[in-house]
């Protein structure tokens, strides 16, 4: 996954062929606080651009997890379940929460690179 | 814009304080509080339960009744024994409505020569109003303004106080008494709102900070905000007024029969003293609960409750994750036929029925150090 992108929404989305890796990032996970629970689309399930796709729950609230493209779920991370505070502790890695099966690339490339996003959250502070 | 409006926020005489300490300040009932440090909820909640955490409540209200007359007529707002408190002791008590409702729950503690009373933060101004229109000429309502409230509670809170303030070992749980605290004025009482043992301080404004401080640089105490207040209230199966009580809930309904004194129930003379003491001995319709849902998503304020054939019997009005039970926890309201404990329903969470169980409140044993 060399070319991670990222939504205003705070989702990342990792390329590797045709599957992508999605998540949420550190500026996420640290706005968030301790994550207790996370509800994951199941594979199977067809998702779209900026469409609700999982739930990411703290001790204060729970908040929705967007598609950042179009596709279609082909697994989700079961380790969350076990223990949603690696959310937490890595958002980018181990805390990814589902693949899917991306079915137009350019919505991907349309995305914001790392650089403009540090810009994007720099600008929210 | 954004600036604009946080300058009408009111600050209490820790904010300076909270912000070097890193926290994450939000809008709470008009102030600008600290809803987290860096540490985050859960580990403040868990340092509380097996420590100490200092709480900045300062936004909470307090006042003193002052009079001869101030108990008698203290008496004609809420159902709790208010005559009969010997000096030093504290009570839990409710403002009822003409109808029954909650308009707010507070404590009082008789001391000696008036009555110290300290209320809700999103209720003050209301009660304060409520205070001078019902009990002026009957006693003197003082509102203490420039005072400070902070809160210390856990297992570790006794020793920590009796470095600062030997005086506090004398007291038990819901009794309180003026004493110096590391040198300084205050009014103290063994009491608190997360089922630990604690002492809430009453002091001046202007001395706050100094005994934060001096507290904080005790080695078993961290800082806690009001996320963690929230999620330990919430495991002792306390209620949060506002969500868990209102206007439109009564003492019965809410579980809080408790609070009506003896002699209460048989002389009433408090508002709503004939629904409430009827709904004593006819039963309520709907009883506030406790609810452990059986999987692991929390369901939140308003999340529907159902029988387990998909009939509303009530709704969630406090819900989250409890971080000493390591599970999702909630309580809110069910017909009173489905409010037994045991009994089998299902909480609606992003539309789908998850099966929850009706359980006894506290979801935690409390640590109350008792007289």
């Amino acid at each position: 996954m060399s070319d991670i992108r990222f939504t205003e929404d705070h989702e990342w989305i990792g390329m590797d062929g045709d599957i992508a890796t999605v998540g949420i990032t550190d500026y996420a996970q640290q706005q968030l606080g301790d994550v207790v629970y996370v509800e994951l689309p199941e594979a199977g399930r067809k998702v779209t651009k900026g469409g609700d796709a999982a739930i990411v729950e703290s001790v204060k609230a729970a908040s929705e997890v967007y598609a950042p493209v179009d596709g279609e779920v082909t697994e989700a991370n079961a380790a969350l379940s076990g223990n949603p505070a690696l959310v937490n502790s890595a958002p980018m890695g181990e805390g990814w929460f589902f693949k899917i099966r991306v079915s137009d690339k350019k919505q991907v490339a349309a995305l914001m690179t790392e650089a403009a996003y540090k810009t994007f959250i720099a600008g929210l502070k | 814009m954004t600036a604009i409006q946080a300058e009408s926020f009111r600050r209490t005489p820790l904010f300076a304080l909270h912000r070097e300490l890193g926290a994450k300040m939000v809008p709470f009932a008009g102030y600008e509080m600290p809803v987290q440090y860096p540490a985050g909820i859960l580990a403040e909640h868990l340092h509380t339960r097996g420590f100490a955490g200092l709480f900045d409540v300062s936004h909470m209200g307090q006042a003193l009744l002052v009079g001869s007359g101030a108990a008698a007529a203290l008496e004609t707002l809420v159902p709790g024994e208010i005559q009969g408190l010997a000096v030093g002791a504290m009570r839990y008590t409710l403002f009822t409505t003409p109808t029954g409702g909650i308009l707010d729950d507070f404590m009082v503690t008789n001391a000696g020569d008036h009555l110290f009373v300290v209320v809700n933060a999103a209720c003050k101004t209301q009660d304060f109003a409520h205070l001078n229109k019902f009990l002026r000429g009957r006693c003197e309502i003082v509102e203490l303004a420039d005072k400070a409230l902070l809160a210390l509670q856990g297992p570790a809170a006794a020793a920590i106080m009796a470095r600062l303030a030997p005086d506090s070992a004398e007291l038990r749980f819901l009794t309180g008494a003026a004493m110096a605290v590391g040198g300084i004025s205050c009014f103290v009482t063994r009491s608190g709102y997360t089922g630990e043992d604690g002492f809430e301080i009453s002091l001046p404004a202007e001395a706050a900070e100094k005994l934060a401080r001096r507290l904080l640089a005790e080695p078993e105490v961290k800082p806690v905000g009001l996320g963690a207040r929230d999620s330990l209230r919430l495991e002792a199966g306390l209620c949060l007024y506002g969500h868990d009580i209102n206007a439109t809930t009564t003492p019965v309904e809410a579980g809080l029969a408790w609070t009506i004194g003896k002699r209460r129930r048989v002389e009433g003379g408090f508002a709503g003293s004939e629904i409430i003491l009827r709904q004593l001995t006819a039963g309520v319709s709907r009883r506030r609960i406790g609810i452990a849902p059986e999987g692991r998503a929390p369901a939140r304020e308003n999340t529907p409750i159902t029988d387990r054939g998909g009939r509303r019997i009530g709704t969630v009005t406090s819900g989250g994750y409890g971080p000493t039970v390591e599970a999702p926890l909630a309580m809110g309201y069910v017909e009173t036929e489905s409010a037994a404990v045991g009994t089998a329903v299902q909480l609606v969470v992003r539309d789908v029925p998850r099966p929850a169980q009706v359980v006894a409140l506290p979801f935690v044993k409390p640590h109350y150090v008792k007289g």
